[in-house]
């Protein structure tokens, strides 16, 4: 598989007419846990579309983490077919997901995973000293709003700001897609709010495309669209005829 | 520096006790290997420069007397480049500063200085005058033995006649860097001398005029000695040869070579096995930083990390590591390399020294270590690399516990919650429980090796000088005599019992493989000079058959039930087949046996002796020697006393300084590797520790539970590693323990035991207070947030 390492920025259209990013078929994941399988997915067929921002609900444990993972190529499902740009990362070999994962995608973990050795900067520079055409670790930083922050390592950052250093880190390296996983889990309104103004606006001005796992319905109103995950499967999916910003969400 | 570099050089700085400890480890083996190996190398340089810059001989032969007009067709014996005709004749002197006799060898020199073979370094004083037939030189050894200087006088008693020498000169020979009787395994300055006196006046004092009964060859550069040898045995035949031997089995130079390669072997067997505990150390320290790391690994991956990177980031841990190890041994094992050259150096005495350690050794030394490292990082890297990476997206599971079998057997009740917490946690993984106990043992394991050299020794002195050879002295005669003069000597004050000595120089074939050596005939049943098996059963001397010692079976590869042929070199030079009737684990020298009705009949002489060992009243033995060292037919008494001394003398001064590295470097890495499991157990468990501080535990109970953990291992730990210190000894003792010299026994005494079992106790105790310190000091915030 090849993959595209120029992407192709586009004007804001409207969702439908975009090209798709992501398309998922008949996805599944089982874990074999002993004597029983854990069934994360049980099927799961989707598509995200170019500069698209959707937000994934659900209960906790109905497969939302195991889905990002897969898109980010993390993970590989059990059966069905997942594309991204229309080339299958169900069949890539071990170093095309990791090149994959290098230049095409930014996470934003559930639980930051920061290296507590290094200091912020030097936990966005892990990204920036491999990316492609990368910004700079004080610029990324900057966005999150911890331009002050630069050299404190993460025992020495509240959970907030350990979480925008992570966004920091997945953004630094202009990804094509951007996935977070409960990016505002730990943070007050305050600061969830300056969170979630920075992948919007990564995703309004850049066009990257994005997917926000959450628990919080109101989050839910800055999306183009909501997917709602339940026992591993597709609940529902909502279009929002107009997107909130952060600030004017209901929380 | 790419931020990945950054977290590999913090994380080290973060443990760089343990970092320092594994370096240590790695250290420790780099400087002995370079140590040894470069002062082996050095040595050598040494030896082949000293035989070089003073033609120390490639043939020896001696015999009882041939005219000197033999040397032209000595000559012209194809090969020969050159050729020495000398007298030699061992001699009586008598010490003003001692009561028994000393031995001295007296070799002939040129009255007027010119190159000769085996020539002398004039350390002190100078080369005899040839206007003062009384002058001779003294090798160094003896003469700082005895204080002897330039100028003093020597009195001995030559063919007879009491004598008064003065010493011009103190000297150096290549041929006597080892000064050894033979019977004897270590150099004794004390009683054994060489002395250089002029030609003429020497063969006149040994009735050798126009004769000679030693000499020595050089052979043209690329001429194999085989057959120079064979034609001069021919030649020198008639005249009571006793076999031509090449500078191999030269006796100073063979047991050079065995010094040399008992450097050699110890330069490459005690490295491996510290290189091998320096990769179980890392593969255990990296397979749990993994461990640790399992979070950040599946991030790294995460965020586009190959494989390959994240598997290099760990291999460069181990890489640092061994870079600082290989350091700090480079510069240690140079250092030392010198002193140990330095210390042979006053054993051996050379007049020229050269020292040098090669590119390569360093080069070697190198690479090895940084295999050994990589190989120790293998398993961790491995499972870095098999991580999956959506493991960053979730929290480590609880670890899964279960109710340990103690208390399933209900005595679970008896135990503390804190205790109940230990017993679980080891059981709950036991193969880390088995690799920390393996771990510590090692530590313990390697003092015991450092040590069992001593124990092995003193087992030797024990076996050889008191169960074996329970004589006082050994008188040797000048010639073969018939039995009389044994109980002349017999009849004199003092001596309690006498037993007789036949040796009679005599060579071994058996298949294409043969030596030259003696056969000592003994009686069948010897109360005196016995030869012992296994450091325990006396054996007795079966008429008829020879009796060999392991080495010399091993030497010319004949085992009991062969038959060998042997030639004797003395007198009317029979050759007989005979069948070998055993073979004895003995622990010094190469011997072959007889019994003494056997050997004279084999000689078809009547009963003849050539030496008689003694054993005497101890209030009496200085008349005894008074008498000895005034007996002409007497030409060496040689001292049980004097000989136990010189080997423990010698061990001091060799094994001792050996076998102190090695204690200290067994010591380092007890240490290395019990500081390290310690440290490891607390990062493990530092999180679980710090919440039961905030559930309100106090320092001292979770104090308990890491380090009650930490003594439950080491208590296992302690009989294993004494176990697998003997597994180590036997592994050198099989491997490295035998030269041509001496066979070590593999002997561990209750003191090594003793002493691994302190040095573990001393470094759990100090690991275990470093970690309690840390404990005291825990950052319950800081390790609660910040789960690494
Ligand atoms: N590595 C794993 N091994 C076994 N089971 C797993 C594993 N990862 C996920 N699961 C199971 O799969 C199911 C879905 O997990 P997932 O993490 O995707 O849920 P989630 O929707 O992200 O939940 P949350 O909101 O709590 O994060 C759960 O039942 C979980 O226990
Ligand atoms: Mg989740």
């Amino acid at each position: 598989m090849t993959l595209p390492s120029e992407t192709t920025r586009v004007e804001p259209q409207a969702p439908s007419d975009r090209a798709t990013v992501f398309e998922a078929r008949q996805v599944t994941k089982v874990y074999p846990m002993g004597d029983v399988d854990v069934h994360a997915l049980r099927g799961v067929d989707f598509a995200l579309r170019e500069s698209e921002f959707i937000v994934l609900l659900g209960p906790s444990g109905s497969g939302k983490s195991t889905l990002l993972n897969i898109l980010g190529g993390l993970d590989v499902p059990t059966s069905g077919d997942v594309f991204y740009r229309g080339d299958a990362l169900t069949t890539a070999d071990e170093s095309t997901l990791t090149r994959y994962r290098r230049n095409h995608v930014g996470f934003v973990f559930q639980f930051y995973n920061l290296i507590p050795s290094l200091t912020a900067r030097e936990n966005v520079a892990l990204v920036t000293d491999i990316g492609e055409d990368p910004l700079t670790p004080e610029e990324a930083l900057e966005r999150v709003d911890l331009g002050d922050r630069l050299d404190h390592f993460p025992s020495q950052l509240s959970g907030g700001q350990q979480q925008r250093v992570a966004i920091a880190r997945a953004i630094a390296k202009n990804p094509d897609v951007l996935l977070c996983d409960e990016p505002t889990g730990a943070l007050d309104i305050q600061t969830g709010v300056v969170v979630l103004e920075a992948i919007a606006k990564v995703n309004r001005e850049l066009g990257t495309t994005t997917a926000v796992i959450t628990h919080n319905a109101s989050i839910a109103e800055m999306a183009d669209r909501v997917v709602a995950l339940a026992d591993g499967r597709i609940a529902s999916i909502r279009e929002n005829s107009t997107r909130k910003t952060p600030r004017d969400l209901s929380w | 520096m790419p931020a990945i570099h950054r977290k590999l050089l913090r994380d080290l700085w973060r443990i760089k006790g343990q970092v320092l400890a594994i370096a240590l480890v790695i250290a420790a083996a780099v400087t002995v290997f370079i140590m040894y190996l470069g002062a082996f190398d050095s040595l050598q340089l040494t030896r082949a420069a000293y035989y070089d810059r003073y033609r120390f001989a490639d043939v020896f032969a001696s015999l009882k007397r041939a005219p000197r007009r033999l040397e032209d067709r000595i000559r012209e014996i194809p090969g020969v480049a050159q050729a020495e005709l000398r007298v030699s004749a061992d001699v009586s002197l008598d010490m003003p500063d001692m009561a028994e006799p000393a031995v001295a060898q007296f070799v002939s020199i040129p009255v007027q200085r010119r190159t000769m073979l085996n020539d002398v370094f004039i350390r002190r004083g100078r080369y005899i005058d040839p206007n003062r037939p009384n002058e001779v030189l003294v090798n160094e050894g003896f003469a700082l033995a005895h204080g002897l200087e330039p100028g003093d006088s020597i009195a001995a008693v030559v063919n007879g006649t009491r004598r008064v020498f003065e010493i011009a000169g103190v000297a150096l020979s290549p041929e006597f860097v080892y000064i050894i009787r033979p019977g004897n395994v270590v150099p004794d300055n004390e009683h054994h001398g060489v002395v250089w006196m002029n030609e003429r006046e020497l063969a006149a004092a040994f009735d050798m005029e126009g004769g000679f009964n030693d000499v020595a060859l050089r052979l043209m550069p690329g001429v194999a000695g085989d057959d120079v040898i064979a034609a001069l045995d021919r030649m020198l035949e008639r005249y009571g040869g006793r076999g031509a031997i090449t500078r191999d089995t030269q006796l100073s130079n063979w047991f050079l070579t065995n010094e040399l390669s008992q450097l050699q072997s110890f330069g490459t067997m005690v490295p491996i096995i510290f290189l091998a505990v320096a990769a179980f150390l890392l593969n255990v320290v990296l397979g749990r930083i993994v461990t640790l790391q399992r979070e950040q690994i599946a991030a790294l991956k995460a965020l586009g990390y190959s494989n390959f990177e994240v598997g290099l980031h760990y291999y460069l841990w181990a890489l640092a590591v061994a870079v600082i190890g290989i350091a700090i041994g480079i510069g240690g094992g140079t250092w030392l390399a010198s002193s140990m050259m330095n210390l042979y150096n006053d054993f051996f005495r050379f007049p020229i020294l050269e020292f040098r350690i090669s590119p390569s050794i360093i080069a070697a030394a190198v690479a090895v270590s940084l295999a050994s490292a990589l190989l120790g990082a293998r398993g961790a890297v491995r499972r870095a690399v098999r991580l999956p990476p959506a493991e960053a997206m979730r929290p480590q599971t609880p670890a899964q516990y279960s109710v340990s079998l103690i208390e399933r057997l209900g005595l679970g009740s008896w135990l503390s919650p804190p205790t109940r917490m230990i017993v679980r946690n080891l059981t709950r993984r036991p193969l880390r429980t088995l690799l920390s106990i393996v771990g510590i043992a090692f530590g313990g394991a390697m003092v015991v090796e450092g040590s069992f050299f001593i124990d092995a020794m003193n087992s030797i002195v024990a076996t050889e000088f008191s169960v074996a050879q329970r004589q006082d002295l050994t008188v040797t005669f000048v010639e073969p005599r018939s039995a009389g003069a044994m109980y002349e000597i017999a009849g004199l004050d003092g001596v309690m019992n006498v037993e007789p000595m036949r040796a009679v120089p005599a060579r071994l074939r058996f298949g294409h493989r043969s030596r030259q050596t003696s056969i000592t005939g003994l009686v069948a049943n010897p109360d005196l000079m016995r030869v012992v098996h296994a450091g325990r059963t006396a054996i007795s001397f079966p008429p008829g058959g020879l009796v060999l010692s392991r080495q010399m079976s091993r030497i010319i590869g004949a085992a009991a039930g062969d038959t060998v042929t042997i030639e004797v070199l003395e007198g009317s030079r029979p050759t007989r087949d005979v069948t070998v009737a055993r073979v004895v684990d003995d622990y010094l020298g190469a011997y072959v046996y007889m019994e003494i009705d056997t050997v004279n009949d084999l000689m078809r002489e009547s009963r003849v002796v050539s030496g008689a060992v003694l054993q005497v009243d101890g209030l009496r033995t200085d008349a005894i020697y008074d008498r000895l060292k005034n007996t002409p037919s007497v030409a060496a008494v040689t001292l049980k006393e004097a000989a136990v001394e010189g080997f423990r003398a010698t061990i001091e001064q060799n094994m001792d300084v050996i076998i102190f590295f090695n204690q200290v470097f067994s010591s380092v890495i007890a240490f290395g590797v019990i500081y390290n499991a310690a440290r490891i157990s607390l990062s493990e468990r530092a999180w679980e520790l710090a919440s039961l501080r905030v559930l309100g535990f106090t320092k001292g109970e979770i104090a308990y539970v890491l380090l009650g953990e930490f003594a439950l291992l080491t208590a296992v730990a302690i009989p294993t590693g004494l176990l697998l210190g003997y597994g180590l000894a036997w592994l050198t003792v099989e491997t490295i323990g035998t030269t041509e010299l001496y066979r070590i026994p593999l002997v561990v005494g209750d003191n090594t035991y003793a002493r691994a079992t302190i040095s573990v106790l001393v470094a759990t105790f100090v690991s275990s207070a470093v970690v309690r310190r840390r404990l005291n000091r825990l950052d319950l915030v800081g390790v609660l947030k910040a789960r690494e």
